[in-house]
């Protein structure tokens, strides 16, 4: 049983990791669930039991956390940091960011200064914390 | 008191595989291999850097219950094991290309900050490790 566990956790792990290296990119559930090697309901579903949220959640915290980061560190107008990140419009992006932040990109911006520590860590530490919105099923084939 | 970190370890699920990885794949080379009877003591190093060894340790019984064995490898495959282990190199890009061509995973390409330009990367079975280029001086 435990074997099978492992083999599971490491093909999700390889599906989110996936999204950590390519946020910037229009990712879907199709493809996610093809580099997991599983179904698209089943991938939803075990995502969600090994890492506590689903990818699509995943996803939006990632691109939020890197967004974050573009926003500390670089001077890069707002609709230019909403595509870097993957999103497609700046509505959501904002939406998005709000509900995940608590506040808004430009106020997050003001407020903030660079961190220096390696990439990796960032990504992992500061990835922003879900309260503001429950967690609903990502619809198929859009994470 | 102390003088340096002469070994460190990193939990692999399979012994055979993490050389193939470990030496066969990142380039390191076997330092000690020594069946112990109770367990496998097996060691890899970086070329050319003795002083440093790192042990592929297979955790189960009897040093570990197999329940808490199965908890470490389900927490190593979903990538909560933290961070294992950093390497330097001279040149990240070229070292970066030559472990993508041998199939070595990933999780961040070549990326420069104020630190270096580094690479993040799994083993196997899910443990994280990062190879860095420091800025010359």
């Amino acid at each position: 049983m435990s074997r099978a566990v492992e083999e599971s956790n490491r093909r999700m792990l390889r599906a989110r990791d996936a999204m950590d290296r390519t946020y910037a990119e229009p990712l879907d559930i199709p493809s996610l669930a093809r580099i997991a090697c599983v179904s698209e309901a089943h991938f939803i579903r075990t995502f969600r039991a090994t890492f506590g949220e689903t990818p699509h959640r995943y996803l939006q915290r990632r691109r939020v956390e890197r967004s974050m980061y573009l926003l500390r560190e670089t001077d890069r107008r707002l609709t230019d940091i909403c595509m870097d990140v993957g999103f497609s419009s700046l509505g959501t992006f904002s939406r998005t960011f709000r509900d995940i932040v608590g506040e808004s990109p430009s106020s997050y911006r003001r407020g903030g200064g660079a961190v220096s520590a390696p990439t990796c860590f960032v990504m992992a530490w500061t990835r922003p914390a879900f309260t503001a919105v429950s967690e609903k099923p990502a619809p198929a084939g859009r994470p | 008191m102390l003088n340096a970190i002469t070994i460190s370890h990193v939990f692999v699920l399979d012994q055979d595989q993490a050389l193939d990885f470990y030496v066969g794949k990142l380039g390191l080379e076997v330092a000690e291999d020594q069946d112990l009877g109770f367990m496998r003591w097996l060691t890899v190093r970086v070329p050319g850097d003795p002083g440093r060894e790192i042990l592929l340790e297979k955790p189960g019984p009897p040093g570990m219950d197999q329940a808490a064995a199965d908890q470490v490898r389900e927490l190593i495959t979903k990538g909560a094991s933290g961070f294992a282990v950093g390497f330097s190199t001279d040149d990240c890009q070229k070292t970066y290309e030559a472990l993508r061509a041998r199939g070595v995973e990933f999780t961040q390409e070549p990326t420069t900050r104020d630190y270096g330009t580094d690479v993040g990367l799994r083993d196997p079975f899910g443990n994280h490790i990062r190879i860095v280029q420091r800025p010359s001086a």
